[in-house]
């Protein structure tokens, strides 16, 4: 399988070479993604801040031997994980990745159950999604909004493929976690933020 | 799943069927069953184009750009790096 040349290689190679703008440039492309996904970890900005520092600083000690087999983005993200999760764990906070898929709600429909009738019909049925309203601030800060109010191992996996747009690969290795379960999380992630953006969609 | 027990899916089911489509994670009867019922119902249509619109709305969310302080910093650190 040959992998499509990562974008940022032109940028890896000058930061090899020691250019001051290449990092600053990566740090301006990645850093505000970094400094989220290690919010959902640790228990405050500051204390991400500090992960995001310990990111970069082990991007430059490890930028010789890093061999470009996945993008700069899985690798940066995935070095961001592994220090944010030791970070948590000291915190005392703990994410159950590695349990399968686990948040407390595994009974939980993709749709409330209410809304269908005995054979499995639907009874309320969803209504076709009125693209206009789509590219509205208002819809987007709901959506994210609805985004922060999931648990964290479904939060970290639809930012990781929904916001931030990795494959389902490269979610399981940043995340460490099998396909079945990252599909799992996402799944359970969708259909809840579907549900804020329908609700949001019709009240207006 | 045997091809038998997934020739009439009801509307609940496919809806916990969609990020499997999505994902592409159907094996062949799965994913014709699925598109058969699509194909008659308008409704679970409807579903599948608001998790579509959901998946779009998500990827057009940006993070915060860096403090300046602490994106300073973060050069600063490079040059001290540079320098060891």
């Amino acid at each position: 399988m040959s992998l499509p040349p990562d974008e940022d290689a032109p940028l890896l190679d000058a930061l090899r070479a020691g250019d001051e703008r290449a990092f600053a440039a990566l740090v301006d492309k990645y850093g505000p993604s970094l400094l989220r996904l290690a919010q959902l970890y640790v228990s405050s900005r500051a204390v991400a801040e500090e992960v995001v520092q310990e990111t970069w600083l082990a991007v430059l000690t490890g930028i010789e031997r890093f061999e470009g087999r996945s993008s700069l983005k899985t690798w940066l993200f995935r070095i961001l994980t592994n220090k944010a999760k030791t970070r948590g764990q000291r915190e005392g906070r703990t994410l159950p990745f590695s349990s399968l898929a686990s948040d407390g709600d595994e009974d939980q429909t993709a749709v409330a159950v209410e809304r269908f009738a005995r054979g499995g019909a639907w009874a309320t049925p969803p209504r076709g999604v009125p693209e206009e309203r789509l590219l509205a601030g208002e819809t987007r800060a709901r959506v994210e909004q609805a985004i922060s109010a999931l648990p964290p191992n479904q939060r970290a996996v639809i930012t990781l493929r929904d916001v931030e747009g990795l494959s389902a690969e490269e979610a399981c290795n940043v995340l460490g976690l099998s396909e079945t379960n990252q599909r799992v999380l996402l799944h359970r992630a969708r259909a809840k933020v579907r549900t804020a953006l329908e609700r949001y969609l019709e009240d207006a | 799943m045997s091809t038998t027990a997934t020739r009439d899916l009801p509307c609940q089911q496919i809806v916990e069927l969609v990020t499997d489509y999505l994902e592409g994670a159907m094996d062949a009867p799965l994913l014709a069953s699925f598109e058969a019922h699509l194909a008659g119902c308008p409704h679970c249509t409807h579903y599948l184009e608001q998790i579509e619109a959901t998946i779009r709305v998500a990827g057009t969310i940006t993070a915060e750009d860096l403090v300046p302080e602490f994106r300073a910093g973060l050069l600063e650190a490079f040059h001290e790096f540079r320098q060891h």
